[in-house]
């Protein structure tokens, strides 16, 4: 028994309640904490699925992307030079927002769209249609690429939430918990030991009292019979005896 | 970082040139004040090292949220993306044109592994 196993209290029944009502406490920390991690997992699974889907999905926004590519340069030549180098501004930005679970702010990602087509007169020569569909369908893949960014996002920040909870809720329930009955247990068996100890004592106490005072009587009766042998040597005056008449006889 | 979730923050792409094209068309592209472009044009003269660098920068860089690579290159930095593991940028790996998506690769879905079975994945 050190101090590792229980805390370091003072046994007293004041302690005793502390400890009490810290298991309490305790119990109903694992409680709460074990239902946040709960609620975390079922949507942590539900998340998961969703990325699943939405990547198989992925698979085929791309190809329909890379095949409307394929298409574009097709009908209009290599653009992929002209394009990179006159890039200027974002058309196409995300806001993140934060959406709660269960006390956990989860970041999620939203496309909006500001300024101007750079691209607005591509393919204006031939090819103009083809171009079109290409960045429809590269907006679409945009679009969808963001979703899954914020289900990542979600997925990698509950899964760390998680790990923490599930932690804490290990730690309370096979340390802080343990650790706090077997406080308990140790300041029972003490004062109950304190109570035996103080029985016995009494025990003790009475049991000398009574040799003390058995002592003394057998003392007080032995003076008392010396007296009452004494007194009888002495005559007593107001016994009823009759003296004999000096006179009168 | 509070400005610049204000002003809407960017993708980053690092692909091969096909992809940067598309996604740049599909309206992603920006330069900064910096000359610095977001998105990173790997053919085959582009260095590990370089691709390396690039994808760092992003990770530094504020106004980025979410950072697309290509699961071919993806697979040469590897050990640059298993150590980024915090939430923001979110790393999305996606297919390119000659190759496949394979999940079972994936960094994200690699440690989803054992929940699910694997025909989850196809």
């Amino acid at each position: 028994m050190s101090g590792r196993d229980r805390l370091n209290v003072f046994p007293s029944r004041m302690a005793l309640t502390n400890m009490k009502a810290r298991l309490k406490g305790a119990q109903k920390g694992h409680s709460l904490l074990k239902k946040k991690a709960d609620a975390l997992t079922l949507r942590f699974r539900a998340i998961l699925k969703k990325i699943i889907e939405t990547k198989t999905l992925m698979g085929e926004v791309m190809k329909n992307a890379f095949y409307s590519l394929a298409e574009a340069k097709f009908a209009t030549g290599d653009l992929s030079h002209m394009v990179l180098q006159n890039v200027t501004k974002a058309q196409i930005k995300v806001k993140s927002k934060k959406d709660n679970v269960a006390g956990v702010a989860l970041p999620v990602f939203e496309t909006f769209t500001d300024g101007s087509d750079t691209y607005e007169l591509y393919g204006l020569s031939r090819g103009g249609q083809q171009i079109d569909k290409l960045k429809k369908n590269y907006a679409k893949a945009v679009e969808l690429l963001v979703e899954l960014a914020s289900l990542q996002t979600s997925f990698v920040t509950l899964d760390e939430v998680i790990k923490i909870t599930n932690r804490r809720v290990n730690a309370i329930e096979h340390v802080i918990i343990p650790q706090i009955e077997r406080t308990i247990a140790f300041i029972t068996t003490e004062l109950d030991e304190r109570e035996r100890e103080e029985f016995y004592r009494l025990k003790k106490i009475q049991e000398k009292k009574k040799k003390i005072r058995a002592a003394s009587d057998k003392f007080q009766k032995e003076r008392r019979d010396a007296l009452e042998l004494e007194e009888e040597a002495a005559a007593n005056l107001l016994e009823e005896q009759r003296d004999e008449d000096l006179l009168f006889d | 970082m509070a400005i610049a979730a204000v002003r809407g923050r960017l993708i980053a792409v690092i692909g091969d040139e096909d992809t940067c094209t598309g996604f740049v068309l599909g309206g992603i592209g920006e330069i900064n004040k910096h000359r610095h472009p977001n998105f990173l044009v790997v053919d085959k003269n582009t260095s590990i090292s370089e691709i390396e660098e690039c994808f760092k920068g992003f990770l530094r860089r504020e106004d980025i949220a979410i950072i697309l690579i290509n699961q071919t290159i993806a697979e040469m930095i590897r050990h640059v993306i298993d150590q980024h593991s915090s939430p923001i940028p979110a790393v999305l790996e996606i297919p390119s044109k000659d190759s496949p998506y394979d999940a079972s690769k994936d960094s994200i879905l690699r440690r989803a592994r054992g929940m699910f079975s694997a025909e989850d994945f196809r």
